[in-house]
């Protein structure tokens, strides 16, 4: 017999100490590390065509050719591309520097790859949407999962949705991945896998719950996980298989958005099968325990 | 057991073509007759890609200005959709956003930086005389509206166009209008201007002194005189508006980012085939058909719609297509712990499907809760994310139920013996 609802101290002590990780880097690094589209900025990719590059003297050539103040800092980037950092300038601004650099390293126009320039208004509109979005999300199926199941089942299914954010939030502090929008994209996939997954394993305790009224919780708990295990790795497996070919052929932006997603698929299967349960046990004995109290005080 | 071999193989035949159309298209050509559709990556009716995917610029203007009325925001619109086609990009769209922000969409556009400048400007209007001097300008416009009814005494209602002047207008008009009209015939106009394009050009009998003037004759319709008024509008809006936002992906690297994420699909899609007939044998292999049919299902409808799809949009589809599949896996489930337990197949498929169905259908609402409020509440990328998501989900559901099912039963019909073809091992060993 498997024994998850018992060995759930464990369990929960291991997401933790990984979330405490998180919080702490995330504490000394002051926060994630942004990419434009929250902090503002301006990226341009250039492909140099060459790779033996002297950064030190494009660095000052690009100072000499931005307006003061922008802070420019430039760095080598997949193969003979490079990235160049500023705080969010001007179109004529762009166009000037642009111009200068194809000049100067004679290249063509189609050398410039790609440009991206945004106001810091912009990533803090996008945050906010996402947030509220997300946030209102989990309260309707918090809804829907009362009136379908019962409240503690949807507290659990929330809770186990949250653990999954966090865990993904600690891998992107953790390895400075920059937060952009795709970011937003990773933890709405897994906000949406997280709560499939939980699911399909209370649905299962529902049903032996329902079968079986004189077993105990953690009894009930502990089987419905054991008969929905080979269905939740499957599951992980089908879906982790094309994140990790994106991962293997995909280009830069996709890989960055590939790993937390990974990471977050992971995070969702550990919280379905060990958490969640075990996390509904907990609150029922409560309750169970609640309703003796009140009877005994009579 | 042969009419259930026929329809296996006939729904096989159907769904094979239905993918390879979805996918690749076709097109025949029978004398006088000519019939296409076409492949899902065809950039003018297939699948629409998003900029980060085939190269492009996606510029975000804000009004500057504490709010802006819709009037006003669609205005703004109207002159940057009458720039981009003096530019030549026909393809671009031009999309509100939130309350006082437009999208501009450019796909292949070669100097982004010279279309922000210029779509960016503020709008100048002005009123010039034939020969091109300046006799009016946009400061001395109050106001255009569109409307209908009698302009003269004698003739009948129709649309024209009600011009209001400030004080500053008010003599330059007098004196303009007095000379235009002193003019031969052909000469006697005065052109509206918006930057370097004649948006109007009425034709003046009298001097006008006076702060309101009609601009009448020719408007078929209220549109027309719509259009009209809101260009002149735009000459004086409230605000002048700025590049918050510039995505702009070259095409070179925007090829790369769709070629590689296509292969990596493909070879995931073709893993997550192998694996299912590995783990679930027959049923599996009837996954993966219905599988196929999900995929060629969801492409159509991408196409069909011409659905934007972008980076996050690939997300939402790969993760739809794990919950297709995971549809299937907890039905397959099911059908082998009844199997386990010593049922024929054909019990053990019908309960699997009525059990399962119940865990599938809490699933799927509460993912279409998500994709549902992320649209409603999102822009752009989350949009874009929430729409893919949402099909992806419907989709599943669909041929898990019906595809599935139905695929399903025909095996019921072959009558199969051997159990170890359902990937159950021996019968009646285990107990739940």
């Amino acid at each position: 017999m498997l024994k998850i609802v018992e060995k759930f101290k464990i369990f929960a002590a291991i997401s933790l100490v990984i979330i405490i990780i998180g919080a702490v880097v995330f504490g000394i690094c002051g926060g994630f590390a942004q990419d434009v589209d929250f902090a503002g900025g301006m990226t341009m990719y250039i492909d140099m065509g060459k790779d033996d590059i002297n950064y030190g003297e494009l660095e000052q050539f690009i100072k000499d050719n931005t307006p003061d103040g922008v802070n420019p800092t430039v760095q080598k980037s997949d193969g003979t591309q490079i990235v160049i950092k500023t705080t969010p300038i001007g179109t004529e601004d762009r166009d000037k520097l642009q111009a200068a650099i194809l000049e100067k390293y004679e290249l063509g126009e189609e050398a410039i790859l790609q440009v991206d320039n945004v106001d810091a208004s912009v990533g803090k509109e996008l945050k906010t949407q996402a947030l509220t979005a997300t946030l209102i999300a989990a309260v309707l199926m918090l809804i829907y999962i009362t009136i379908r199941f019962e409240m503690r089942t949807g507290i659990a299914a929330v809770i186990c949705l949250i653990h999954d954010v966090l865990i993904m939030l600690t891998v992107y502090a953790v390895f400075r991945i920059p937060v952009n929008s795709n970011f937003i994209a990773a933890i709405l996939t897994i906000v949406g896998y997280s709560i499939n997954n939980t699911i399909v394993v209370f649905d299962r305790i529902r049903e032996n719950y329902a079968k079986n009224k004189k077993a105990s919780f953690a009894e009930i708990v502990n089987t419905s996980i054991k008969q929905t295990l080979g269905r939740s790795i499957s599951t992980t497996i089908t879906t982790l298989l094309p994140v990790i070919m994106l991962f293997i052929f995909g280009v830069t932006s996709i890989r960055h958005f590939t790993i937390p997603l990974m990471v977050g698929l992971l995070a969702g299967t550990y919280s379905s099968v060990l958490l969640a349960g075990p996390l509904w046990v907990l609150m029922k004995n409560l309750q169970a325990n609640r309703k003796k109290k009140k009877l005994a005080k009579r | 057991m042969g009419k259930s071999i026929t329809k296996l193989v006939i729904a096989i035949l159907v769904i094979a073509l239905g993918a390879s159309i979805a996918l690749f298209g076709f097109n025949i050509q029978l004398g006088g007759w000519h019939i296409s559709y076409p492949n899902a990556l065809d950039e003018e009716q297939g699948i629409r890609q998003g900029l980060d995917l085939v190269g492009g610029s996606v510029i975000t203007y804000e009004a500057q200005a504490e709010s802006a009325t819709d009037s006003e925001m669609e205005t703004v619109k109207n002159v940057l959709r009458k720039r981009l086609d003096t530019l030549g990009y026909n393809e671009a769209t031009v999309t509100r956003q939130g309350e006082k922000k437009v999208r501009v969409e450019i796909p292949a556009i070669q100097d982004p930086e010279e279309a922000v400048q210029t779509l960016g400007q503020t709008a100048k209007l002005t009123f010039r005389d034939a020969d091109g001097n300046v006799v009016l300008e946009g400061t001395d416009v109050a106001s255009a509206t569109a409307a209908f009814g009698q302009v003269s005494e004698t003739g009948g209602d129709q649309h024209y166009v009600q011009l209001k002047l400030n004080d500053s207008g008010v003599a330059k008009f007098a004196e303009a209008t007095a000379a235009a009209a002193a003019k031969a015939d052909g000469t006697n106009y005065i052109s509206i201007m918006l930057d370097e394009k004649e948006i109007s050009r009425p034709s003046v009998s009298q001097t006008i002194n006076s702060n309101t003037c009609v601009i009448s004759g020719g408007f078929a319709d209220r549109s027309e005189t719509h259009e009209l008024a809101s260009l002149i509008n735009s000459g004086n809006l409230p605000f002048s508006i700025k590049d918050v936002e510039l995505r702009s992906v070259g095409p070179t690297l925007g090829e790369k980012a769709l070629e590689t994420s296509l292969f990596a699909a493909a070879i995931g899609i073709l893993l997550i085939l192998v694996f299912m007939v590995v783990c679930y044998r027959l049923p599996g292999l009837m996954a993966d058909i219905a599988l196929v049919a999900y995929i060629a299902i969801v492409t159509f409808i991408m196409s069909f719609f011409r659905i934007n799809l972008s980076l996050p949009g690939i997300a939402g589809i790969i993760l739809s297509v794990g919950m297709a599949v995971d549809a299937n896996v907890i039905i397959f489930a099911r059908m082998k712990e009844e199997l386990s337990l010593g049922k024929t197949v054909k019990t053990a498929v019908d309960s699997g499907f009525n059990r399962a169905f119940i865990a599938i259908l809490d699933a799927n609402v509460t993912t279409m809760i998500a994709a549902v409020v992320l649209y409603y509440f999102g822009t752009g990328p989350i949009q874009g994310f929430a729409i893919t998501l949402a099909i992806g989900t419907l989709v599943s559901m669909f041929t898990a139920i019906v595809i599935t099912k139905f695929l399903l039963r025909q095996l019921v019909g072959l009558k199969i013996k051997n159990m170890s073809l359902f990937g159950v091992k021996k019968r009646g060993i285990e107990n739940a």
